[in-house]
């Protein structure tokens, strides 16, 4: 089939491209099962080598590659043409600053994650016999969704809240601190939930769930924030993941 | 033009270079962390089913037979006091990483879950046993997340998305590298004491791979350029389950977990192969078994590929055969596998717990490169003469450890273990050492070569050139290779060098994020690889490991327990270097085990 791409572009260094403005391509030949990040490889590798944006892994680990497609959050590579049409706008990530077409400057991004802690700490005596701390599979299943995490930022980016207010530390970086809140090996509870708790914290959420469906790794984003937010309320991580949610209950796309 | 300093510099950040600049940092070094990609987007984070070290947390385990089934499974060419320190550190390393906090799956005792995996066994190779310690199928992606937690813990400095074009020496030392701030598009020289190279593989120079798009062997190429050898290049693993077409990997661990390999005609073809351990072979063994396979006309409705199947009642039905016990349900491959699944529900529509899933081979994992000792320290001949303040770790060293072939889990083991003695050798190494002075303008031979392609007006887009090369190498230095395809290939490639120099076309003329000329840039890396590939395979005249010779099928102990060490000819770095870059078989194979130990002596590999 024949694929018509509008796409979203800006090049702060030529004159005429240095304002946001809108770029028609096609593809032709395209296979149903073809993922988006190729036929975008196909326009910057056969049409117009200016096209810019990242890339690596090309399905669905490395979170180089989100991006806006038909107006939705999503990994380039982990959206088929099936799943789009032949008709396919494409643009940055929403909430950041872009740098060139559809790269985004992900320091704000990053600086929000490192601000929770992300982290393990525990600094009490390793096991005397020099192997491994224990945990029983249930306490290792409770955190398990948020492990997934692969910081493509396609959930800060769907948010509202963060639209709003860059300073929110956003959906990604509270399941990174949801990962560490849940170990139960872990023991800087207090002082995570504190940095959770200030008023760019987990309160910013007002629940929207956009930040669900973005998620290319199907974490149920809205519910591990809700989570955090009682560990807060309750000061204890305790008694608070009852059932974990299975691998599935959140289908992304 | 920026210019930093910093004691230790390590290039690239995946689970080696994050370890390695993690361990000399600790060890008090200044460290700065240069990596093209963020950190997070590294390739170790995709590596799935497990991370091997001998804890017998399941069942009895000794390194001894973790040394042994990486010698063996290395055909006989890993350095074995080299494979005895990968298997002996193995156990503390993945401890360690349990007390950064690695999310490891649990035993029902609360210790590290451990499953099987292609060529480990007990007792020197007579029966699989659960080696590969995992966090689901996700464990590089765990220790990729890990390590970089850890390194914000520690402050170790980061420079993200600066893509290293070039190391620097100077009397007789490495003493800096010099970057391309991606962003800016702007130079920067990088002066130190050591520098550490981590920047992984070189699968895109196949077309068919499981490696990112990133993995175009940059580090490689670069130090290849400055007069560092390339050791045992002709050693490039075929990875037997990546999904059809795409060459994404299906991990071993689906086999681990009591999956299947089936033919066209329905059969379990691998009981031919190796009928001990059937689909837990080593990986070169799966994957020309496949390749005769289809050879045969045995293929899936006649086309290059096999299926792996992994459903319930397929599994089920050869565990009965086998009189084991075990039985497993759709709700275990939900759990074990979660991603496996849903690469295959997404990209070809078909659900692994209820139908089978379509493979073939994909490039995966360079044995070769950049040759090191056990303390990542480079070497730059057969005597093993260290190049002071050059260290390489993880994929893009040779140590060599992997031999003619890497048994999965090892490459997560080898970029911990040999990262972190890195890291330490560093620490230990700057404290002692001076600043070696830069040399005037180090930055001006490359940054030459970079607006040479940035205002390259020819008629041919690298895409193109890049697209030629990967299909020349599957076909002519892929699963299977002959003197007149690899010669064939040779003369391609030789054509595109030429071409990537006289005939490039470059649409961006822009200095930011300018991913044009650094895809570029990467190309001209590929190409030099692939040459140093090529000429390495023809002149190796054995079938070993990985590299299977149709003309020598025979493993020849007597002519080949040796490294093969390429030099690239003389040449700018820009150059088209002319004629074959120099070989030198003289470096022998480490046999310390088998000094000392008959089991480790080379025999008849069989599985």
């Amino acid at each position: 089939m024949e694929v018509t791409f509008r796409i979203r572009r800006f090049n702060p260094e030529v004159q005429g491209k240095n304002k946001p403005y809108w770029q028609t391509f096609t593809v032709t030949d395209v296979d149903e099962t073809d993922r988006v990040l190729e036929l975008l490889h196909r326009i910057k590798w056969e049409q117009d080598g200016t096209l810019t944006l990242r890339r690596a892994c090309a399905h669905g680990i490395c979170g180089s590659d989100a991006m806006r497609i038909n107006g939705k959050n999503a990994l380039a590579c982990k959206v088929l043409a099936r799943d789009v049409g032949n008709k396919i706008q494409v643009e940055p990530i929403l909430g950041l600053p872009v740098l060139k077409d559809l790269v985004v400057d992900m320091e704000p991004f990053f600086a929000h994650y490192r601000q929770v802690m992300p982290y393990f700490v525990n600094d009490t005596p390793l096991p005397a016999d020099g192997r491994e701390r224990l945990q029983s599979q249930e306490d290792r299943e409770k955190f398990d969704d948020t492990t997934k995490c692969i910081l493509c930022a396609a959930c800060t980016t769907s948010c509202p809240s963060f639209w709003a207010n860059g300073d929110y530390v956003g959906p990604a970086a509270i399941v990174q601190a949801h990962r560490f809140v849940f170990d139960s090996r872990d023991q800087a509870l207090e002082e995570r939930l504190d940095v959770l708790a200030e008023p760019n914290g987990v309160w910013r959420c007002r629940t929207i769930y956009n930040c669900t469906p973005a998620c290319p790794r199907g974490i149920s984003v809205t519910r591990a924030i809700g989570e955090v937010k009682l560990a807060i309320q309750r000061n204890t991580r305790d008694g608070i993941i009852l059932n974990p949610p299975e691998h599935g209950d959140n289908v992304p796309g | 033009m920026k210019t930093h300093q910093y004691e230790a510099i390590v290039v690239g950040a995946g689970g080696a270079g994050l370890m390695a600049a993690l361990y000399a940092s600790k060890g008090g070094a200044k460290v700065a962390v240069v990596s093209k990609l963020y950190p997070t987007r590294s390739h170790t984070g995709t590596a799935q089913g497990g991370i091997g070290a001998a804890l017998g947390n399941l069942e009895e385990d000794n390194p001894l037979w973790h040394a042994f089934d990486t010698v063996k499974g290395g055909d006989y060419l890993a350095d074995q006091n080299a494979a005895k320190v990968l298997a002996e550190n193995a156990v503390d390393a993945v401890i360690e990483l349990e007390h950064m906090g690695l999310p490891f799956d649990r035993t029902p005792d609360g210790r590290i879950s451990q499953r099987r995996f292609g060529g480990h066994t007990s007792n020197f190779g007579e029966k699989p046993v659960r080696r590969a310690c995992h966090a689901a199928d996700r464990t590089g992606h765990m220790i990729l997340q890990t390590l970089y937690q850890q390194c914000i813990k520690n402050n170790v400095t980061f420079f993200d998305e600066y893509h290293v074009v070039d190391v620097i020496m100077n009397q007789g030392a490495c003493v800096g590298v010099i970057a391309v701030a991606l962003g800016t598009g702007e130079i920067h020289v990088f002066h130190s004491k050591a520098v550490l190279f981590a920047t992984g593989g070189w699968g895109r120079i196949w077309n068919v791979t499981s490696n990112a798009h990133s993995l175009t062997g940059d580090g490689a190429a670069v130090a290849y350029r400055r007069g560092v050898p390339m050791q045992d290049m002709e050693f490039y693993q075929f990875h037997p389950t990546g999904i059809y077409k795409l060459g994404i990997l299906i991990t071993e661990g689906v086999r681990g977990e009591g999956g299947v390999l089936i033919n066209g005609r329905g059969e379990r073809f691998m009981e031919k192969y190796a009928p001990r351990i059937k689909d837990l072979a080593s990986r070169d063994v799966v994957s020309r078994a496949i390749y005769l396979e289809i050879r045969d006309g045995n293929g899936v409705k006649g086309k290059d590929y096999v299926y792996l199947d992994v459903t319930p009642n397929t599994v089920n039905r050869y565990l009965a055969e086998a009189g084991e016990t075990r039985r497993i349900t759709a709700e275990d491959v939900e759990k074990k596998l979660p991603d496996i699944l849903d690469f295959c529900r997404v990209y070809l529509g078909v659900d692994p717990v209820k139908e089978p899933m379509p493979i073939q081979p994909t490039a995966h994992y360079a044995m070769g490169g950049i040759p090191t000792n056990i303390d990542a320290e480079v070497t730059l001949d057969a005597a093993g003469t260290v190049l002071p303040g050059m260290y390489a770790a993880g994929e893009v060293a040779c140590v060599s450890v992997h031999g003619a072939n890497r048994l999965g889990t090892n490459s997560l083991v080898d970029l911990v273990v040999f990262g972190r003695r890195g890291g330490m050798a560093m620490a230990e190494y700057v404290k002692n050492a001076d600043y070696v002075p830069l040399p005037a303008n180090p930055e001006r031979e490359v940054e030459a070569e970079l607006e040479r392609i940035r205002h390259s007006a020819g008629k041919t887009r690298p895409g193109e050139l890049r697209q030629t090369m990967q299909k020349v190498m599957m076909d002519g230095v892929g699963v299977f290779r002959e003197e007149k395809g690899i010669r064939y290939a040779l003369d391609c490639v030789r054509d595109l060098r030429e071409r990537f120099h006289n005939d490039l076309l470059i649409d961006d003329r822009g200095h930011k994020f300018n991913t044009d000329l650094m895809e570029a840039w990467e190309l001209g890396a590929l190409l030099e690889l692939a040459e140093s590939t090529a000429v390495s395979a023809l002149n190796r005249t054995e079938s070993r490991g990985a590299h299977a010779r149709e003309d020598y099928q025979q493993r020849d102990d007597e002519n080949w327990l040796v490294h093969t060490l390429c030099y690239r000819p003389e040449g700018g770095i820009g150059e088209v270097t002319l004629g074959d870059p120099a070989l030198n078989t003289d470096k022998r194979v480490d046999m310390s085990l088998a000094a000392v130990d008959e089991r480790f002596a080379p025999k008849v590999r069989a599985y």
